[in-house]
C-alpha cells in the first residue's frame, strides 16, 4: 500500500500516522521556518513562524496533523511576508544586539532573519527593561533575548525533572522566571549539563567562561543558511511519547 | 491567626490540591492582603508543585499581587461606556484627593487606585471594585465619602450598603426571563425521557452557544459523551469577559436555579458527575448567594447523590456544581484557556484539536457552555425542543439577551426572539432620545462588529449579526475615535502573551493609535495598522488575536474620517515626540534655550 | 535584464550620526572598486568631502546614514538628509536598529548624567553637566532612524561587509532592488 500524501506547494509529501504537516514537511526535506519547535518536544504552536496556508485557511504547521490530500501553501509570498513581519515583531519586542551575543551565527532567529531577508526591525523598538542573572557558576542568563519559546520550561520538566523555568507576567510583560524564591538562577538546581541548558533557540542561557570560543564568521549558520540545516530538524521519537 | 496557619487552613481546605490552586490563591489574598515571595513559597510546598510554576500563575492574573497594594484597592472599570459616564475625571480626582498615581501605593500603605477592564456594571456606571467588591454608579459626592471612609480606615462592612446595590435593569423578558419554572421540573422532565431523547430535544431545539462562536449545543453534548473518558464534567462559562456584557450576572441573579437546572440536565445527557461554574472575579460578590443556591438545591434533592431520588445500578444519577472564582483575566472567557485555569494555571489557551468536548478538565471529556446557553437547555428540556424552535428565526431559534449601554434613555437587559433588528432595539432603549442621533452601534463587544446607521437595518441572528450579547450606543457627541483607542487598550492589557502576533502585535498597535492619538498619526501609520491587522487575523493563538483588531478595521472602513481629522498631512512623523526627548537632558542642564529644542516637524526646506 | 546606466552621476551624501565610522571604514574597504563607484556617482556632504550641508549643490540621489539618532545634532542632520534626498539608506546596525549606543536605554538618562558628571569617583573638583548652548543635548533614549525619518533601505551590520556595501550599492545604481542574500545580510 502506498504510503499517504498531502500536497506542499504542488509537491507531494508523503505522512506517517501522528505525523504534524511540519514534521512531514522535514521528513521530505522541506525546510520549515521555525522558532518553538524542536524534534525532541511535542509541539508548542508559540511562535507562529510555521504558519502556513492548510486547505485554505491558516494554521500553524507544526500542530496540524498531516493528513492525506491536504492542500498546503507554505512558501508564498504572502507567507513569508507575514514571517517576515513575526520575526520583526520578536526583534523589536526583546534586546538583540547582535554584535556582542555569544549566539551570534548559532541563534535561530538571527538565522530566519536572514534566510527571510530581514533587513530592519521596521517596527519601533520596545527597548524593555530586562535585567541580567549571572548568579549561577556556570550559567548565564541574558533575558534581553528571550523569545518566550518555552523550550527550556519544557526541557526542564519535561526531561531534566527539575522545572528550573516557568513564565511568568501576561502579554507583553510576559517574561521567563526561575524556580528560586530570591528568582536567581544560582539558587535552583540547575547545572550546565541539563538538556534545558542546550535547547534555546536564542542567546539567553548561555555557558559562562566561554567568550567566542568559535569564531565569528565559522559558526552554524555562517556555513550554510538555516534552510539547509534541515536534516537537524527531522523529526526523532519525542521521549516519553506513545510512538 | 497568623500568617502561617492562615495558608495552612486555606491548603487543608483545598485538600493540598494544585488543580484548586486559583482559589487557595485569593483565598489566601483576601486573608492576607496580597502574595508575598514567602507566601508563594509556602503554597507550591503544600501543593507539591514547582514554586516557578505557582508564581506563574499568581502573576498572569490581574486581581493576584504579588506586591502589596494597600489596604484598600479601589480598581475603576475602564470601560468606554464607564468613561462615557466620567470615570476617568472621577478617578482622577480620587488620586489627587488621596495624593496618589494611578496604580501606586500611597506612602502609608493605606489605598492604591488603578484602571481595570470592564466589570460588567455598563448599565450603572461608573463603576469601581473596592477589595474586588463591585460598587456602581459612582458621582463626585461618593468619590468625596468614599475618599474619608478610606483614610479613616473603615472597613468595608459599615460602607453605606447601597453603594453595593447591583440593579438588575431588566427592561423587556421573553420565554428565559419571563419563566416561571419551579426547580426540579425541567429535571424531572428529562429523567421521565430518558437520556437519550433529553439529548434529542436539545438537538431538535437547534439550540446554539450563546457565548459568542455559536456552536450546535445538541451536537457539542452528543461528542462529548460519545468520547471515551474516565469521567466527564460540565462547566458553565460565567467568565463574562467582553467590556459591555453583563446579561450573564443578571441570569445568575435572578435565575441560578434555572442555569444550574440546565447544568445539570448537560450533566444527566451526557453522564457527568461534576459541573464546575467558572465566574469572573469581578463578580465575586455573587458567590455567597450562588452558594446558598447550591445547598437549597441540594437539600431539595436537585443536586448531590441520587437526584430526585434516582439511586440504583443504571438509574442512579449524581451530581454536583461547585463555584470556581477567575481573578481578572478576560482570556479566560475562551474555552480551553478557562479549562486551564480551572487546573490551577495560566490561562493560555490550548493547542486544538484535541478539543475540550474530548480532552477537556483534567483531560476527561468536558462540555464547556455559556450560562445563557445552561438557561436554555433548562427551558427546552422542559418544554421541548419543537416549542423551543417555534421562538426566533429558522436559523436561530429562540431569544437571546442583549445587554444594552452607552447612549440610551433605558440600559439593562433586554430579551428578544432572534431577528430582532438593530434599530427596534435603538428604539425601545430610547437611544438618542434627547442627545442627538445614534452614530454607531458596537455590538457583541470590542471583538465584534461595529454599525453605522445605514446597518441600523439588520437583524440580531446567527445568520446576520451573531452576538454575545454587548449592545453599546454612541450617538454623535461620541468620537469614535476614543472609543476605538479605548478597545485597543483593552486588547493590548489581556493578551495573555502566548503567541508572537498578538503578544507583541497587540502593544505596537496600542503604540499606534496612541500616536494618532497624540497627532502625530500619518497615513503610513493606518497601513501599518493594516499590517499588523491582517497578521493578526492569519497567525494569532486563539480568537482573542484574530478578533484584536476589528475595531481598527470596521472603523477605518465605515469612520474613517475620525483618524484622517487627526492626521498630520505629513507622509511620515516621527515615532515619538522630539522635543520631548530631550525633557531629561533639559532637567539635568538647565538649558532651555533654542538649541534645547527640537521642532516636531521637518522644518520647511530652505 | 539590466536597468539602462544613468546618463548622469548619482550624488551621493553620506554621514556619521551616532556610529562609530566602522561602516564608513567598511565602505572604504570596496578597496579598488570605489575607482569603479567614482565613474558612477560624486560624493556631496560627507566624511570624504568638505561639504557642510548636503543639498547646497543641488539635490541628492542617494543619502547614506551611519550610526543612530542620541541628540539634537543627529535628528537636525538626518532631517536634512531626509529633506535633500531621494534615496535614504540606513547603513549598519546602529542606524537599523540603536546598536551600541542604544544599550543605555534601559537606563534613565538623567541617572546616566548624575553618574557620569556629579556622583562618580574621581571627577575633578567642580565637575558639572555640561550645560553649553554650543553642546547639542542628548535624547532621553537612543533611536534607530527610521524612528526620525521614512527611511527607504536598510544595511544591516556592525559593519556590514564591504562586499555587501558594494552589491547593495551597485543594485542600487543600476536601478534594481537591492539583493543581499547569504553570507552578506549580516547583524553583527
Ligand atoms: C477571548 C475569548 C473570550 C471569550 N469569552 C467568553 C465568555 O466570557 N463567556 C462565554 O460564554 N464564552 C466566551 N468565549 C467563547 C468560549 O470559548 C466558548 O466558545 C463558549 O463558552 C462556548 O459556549 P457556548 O457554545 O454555549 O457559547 C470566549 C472566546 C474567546 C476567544
Ligand atoms: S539572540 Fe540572536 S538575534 Fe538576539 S542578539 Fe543574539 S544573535 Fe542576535
Ligand atoms: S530562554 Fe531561550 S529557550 Fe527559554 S523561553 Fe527564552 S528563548 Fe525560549
Ligand atoms: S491570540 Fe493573544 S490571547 Fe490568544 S493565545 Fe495568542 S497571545 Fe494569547
Ligand atoms: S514552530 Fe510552529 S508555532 Fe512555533
Amino acid at each position: 500500500m502506498s504510503e499517504p500524501t498531502f500536497t506542499l506547494d504542488g509537491r507531494e509529501i508523503p505522512f506517517a500516522a501522528g505525523q504534524s504537516v511540519m514534521q512531514a514537511a522535514l521528513a521530505a526535506g522541506v525546510f520549515v521556518p521555525h522558532l518553538c519547535y524542536h524534534p525532541e518536544f511535542r509541539p508548542h504552536g508559540s511562535c507562529k513562524l510555521c504558519t502556513m496556508k492548510i486547505n485554505g485557511r491558516h494554521a500553524t504547521s507544526c500542530t496540524t496533523p498531516a493528513a492525506a490530500g491536504l492542500e498546503v501553501e507554505s512558501d508564498t509570498p504572502e507567507i513569508q511576508d507575514k514571517r517576515r513581519t513575526l520575526l520583526q515583531m520578536l526583534l523589536v519586542e526583546g534586546n538583540h544586539f547582535c554584535p556582542s551575543c555569544e549566539k551570534s551565527g548559532e541563534c535561530k532567529l538571527q538565522a530566519l532573519g536572514y534566510e527571510l531577508g530581514v533587513l530592519t526591525p521596521h517596527f519601533n523598538l520596545l527597548y524593555p527593561d530586562r535585567p541580567v542573572d549571572a548568579s549561577h557558576p556556570d550559567v548565564l542568563l541574558d533575558f534581553n533575548r528571550c523569545i518566550l519559546c518555552e523550550l527550556c520550561v519544557r526541557a526542564s520538566a519535561e526531561v531534566d525533572k527539575k522545572s528550573v523555568f516557568a513564565l511568568a507576567g501576561r502579554g507583553i510583560r510576559k517574561h521567563l522566571i526561575v524556580n528560586a524564591e530570591s528568582g536567581k538562577l544560582g539558587d535552583t538546581d540547575f547545572a550546565l549539563t541539563d538538556k534545558a541548558a542546550q535547547v534555546c533557540p536564542v542567546g539567553v542561557i548561555l555557558p559562562k567562561k566561554c567568550g567566542f570560543c568559535v569564531p565569528i564568521g565559522q559558526r552554524r549558520f555562517d556555513a550554510a543558511p538555516i534552510s539547509q540545516h534541515v536534516d537537524e530538524f527531522k523529526p526523532v521519537a519525542i521521549p516519553g511519547e506513545r510512538a | 491567626m497568623n500568617q502561617h496557619d492562615a495558608i495552612q487552613a486555606v491548603l487543608a481546605r483545598h485538600g493540598n490540591d494544585g488543580t484548586r490552586l486559583m482559589q487557595i490563591l485569593r483565598e489566601t489574598q483576601e486573608a492576607l492582603g496580597w502574595l508575598a515571595p514567602e507566601t508563594l513559597t509556602a503554597i507550591a510546598r503544600g501543593v507539591n508543585w514547582p514554586r516557578a510554576k505557582v508564581e506563574g500563575t499568581a502573576s498572569f492574573y490581574s486581581f493576584f499581587h504579588t506586591r502589596p497594594l494597600g489596604l484598600y484597592r479601589v480598581l475603576w472599570s475602564d470601560n468606554i461606556t464607564d468613561r462615557m459616564l466620567g470615570s476617568v475625571e472621577l478617578m482622577q480626582a480620587m488620586c489627587q484627593k488621596l495624593w496618589l498615581e494611578p496604580g501606586r501605593v500611597s506612602e502609608d500603605g493605606l489605598v492604591s487606585v488603578d484602571a481595570t477592564s470592564c466589570t460588567g456594571m455598563c448599565d450603572q456606571g461608573p463603576a469601581v471594585l473596592v477589595n474586588y467588591r463591585a460598587v456602581t454608579r459612582m458621582t463626585p459626592e461618593r468619590v468625596d465619602r468614599m475618599v474619608e471612609l478610606i483614610r479613616s480606615r473603615t472597613p468595608l462592612a459599615d460602607w453605606p450598603q447601597d453603594w453595593f446595590r447591583v440593579e438588575d435593569n431588566v427592561r423587556r423578558s421573553d420565554i428565559l426571563l419571563g419563566n416561571d419554572m419551579v426547580p426540579g421540573d425541567a429535571l424531572r422532565a428529562c429523567l421521565a425521557r430518558g437520556t437519550e431523547s433529553t439529548l434529542n430535544e436539545v438537538k431538535a431545539a437547534q439550540l446554539r452557544g450563546r457565548g459568542g462562536a455559536g456552536f450546535t449545543t445538541g451536537l457539542k453534548w452528543e461528542a462529548c459523551r460519545n468520547a471515551p473518558g474516565k469521567t466527564r464534567y460540565v462547566v458553565c462559562n460565567a467568565d463574562e469577559g467582553e467590556p459591555g456584557t453583563f446579561k450573564d450576572r443578571v441570569l445568575l441573579t435572578r435565575q441560578p436555579d434555572l442555569v444550574f437546572e440546565g447544568m445539570t440536565v448537560a450533566a444527566y445527557a451526557i453522564g457527568a458527575s461534576k459541573g464546575y461554574v467558572y465566574l469572573r472575579g469581578e463578580y465575586r460578590y455573587l458567590l455567597e448567594s450562588l452558594n446558598s443556591a447550591l445547598a437549597r438545591r441540594r437539600e431539595a434533592g436537585l443536586l448531590g447523590k441520587n437526584i430526585l431520588g434516582r439511586s440504583g445500578a443504571n438509574g442512579g444519577f449524581d451530581f454536583d456544581i461547585e463555584v470556581h472564582l477567575g481573578a481578572g483575566a478576560y482570556v479566560c472567557g475562551e474555552e480551553s484557556a478557562l479549562i486551564e485555569s480551572l487546573e490551577g494555571k495560566r490561562g493560555v489557551p490550548r493547542n486544538r484539536p484535541p478539543y475540550p468536548v474530548t480532552h477537556g478538565f483534567l483531560d476527561q471529556p468536558t462540555v464547556v457552555n455559556n450560562v445563557e446557553t445552561f438557561a436554555a437547555a433548562a427551558l427546552i428540556a422542559l418544554r421541548g425542543g419543537d416549542w423551543y424552535k417555534s421562538f426566533g428565526t429558522p436559523r436561530s431559534a429562540g431569544t437571546k439577551l442583549l445587554s444594552v449601554s452607552g447612549d440610551c434613555e433605558r440600559p439593562g437587559i433586554y430579551e428578544y426572539p432572534f431577528g430582532v433588528t438593530v434599530q427596534q432595539v435603538l428604539e425601545e432603549c430610547g437611544a438618542g432620545v434627547g442627545t442627538g442621533d445614534t452614530q454607531a452601534v458596537q455590538i457583541s463587544g470590542p471583538s465584534g462588529i461595529t454599525l453605522g446607521p445605514d446597518e441600523f437595518g439588520r437583524r440580531i441572528a446567527f445568520e446576520d449579526i451573531p452576538t454575545a450579547g454587548a449592545f453599546m450606543i454612541f450617538d454623535l457627541r461620541r468620537d469614535i475615535f476614543d472609543v476605538v483607542r479605548n478597545f485597543i487598550h483593552f486588547f493590548a492589557h489581556e493578551s495573555c502573551g502566548f503567541c508572537t502576533p498578538c503578544r507583541v502585535g497587540t502593544t505596537l498597535l496600542k503604540n499606534l493609535v496612541d500616536k494618532i492619538a497624540g497627532g502625530h498619526g500619518t497615513r503610513s501609520d493606518l497601513n501599518e495598522i493594516h499590517n499588523i491587522n491582517r497578521v493578526l487575523q492569519a497567525a494569532a493563538h486563539c480568537g482573542l488575536g484574530h478578533t484584536a483588531g476589528n475595531p481598527l478595521a470596521h472603523t477605518l472602513e465605515k469612520f474613517r474620517p475620525a483618524y484622517e481629522r487627526r492626521l498630520k498631512s505629513l507622509e511620515f512623523e516621527p515615532a515619538f515626540d522630539l522635543d520631548a526627548a530631550l525633557s531629561q537632558a533639559r532637567q539635568m542642564t538647565g538649558r532651555d534655550d533654542a538649541g534645547a529644542h527640537l521642532a516636531n516637524e521637518l522644518e520647511t526646506p530652505r | 535584464m539590466n536597468a539602462p546606466l544613468p546618463r548622469r552621476k548619482l550624488r551621493v551624501a553620506t554621514t556619521s550620526l551616532a556610529g562609530c565610522f566602522g561602516c564608513h571604514m567598511s565602505f572604504l574597504d570596496i578597496d579598488e572598486r570605489l575607482l569603479d563607484l567614482l565613474e558612477l556617482v560624486e560624493f556631496d556632504r560627507s566624511p570624504l568631502t568638505d561639504i557642510k550641508h548636503c543639498g547646497t549643490r543641488g539635490p541628492c540621489d542617494i543619502g547614506i546614514i551611519e550610526g543612530g539618532v542620541c541628540n539634537a545634532e543627529n535628528v537636525h542632520v538626518l532631517q536634512e538628509f531626509r529633506r535633500n534626498c531621494k534615496i535614504l539608506v540606513a547603513l549598519g546596525a546602529c542606524a537599523v536598529n540603536g546598536g551600541l549606543p542604544a544599550q543605555r536605554n534601559h537606563l534613565d538618562l538623567r541617572d546616566i548624567l548624575a553618574t557620569v558628571y556629579q556622583t562618580e569617583a574621581g571627577l575633578a573638583q567642580g565637575t558639572q553637566i555640561p550645560n553649553d548652548p554650543e553642546l547639542p543635548l542628548p535624547l532621553n533614549q537612543v533611536h534607530p532612524i527610521h524612528e526620525v525619518v521614512k527611511v527607504d533601505y536598510f544595511l544591516p551590520g556592525c559593519p556590514p561587509p564591504a562586499d555587501a556595501i558594494w552589491k547593495f550599492l551597485t543594485d542600487l545604481i543600476a536601478g534594481r532592488t537591492p539583493q543581499l542574500g547569504h553570507g552578506l545580510i549580516h547583524y553583527d
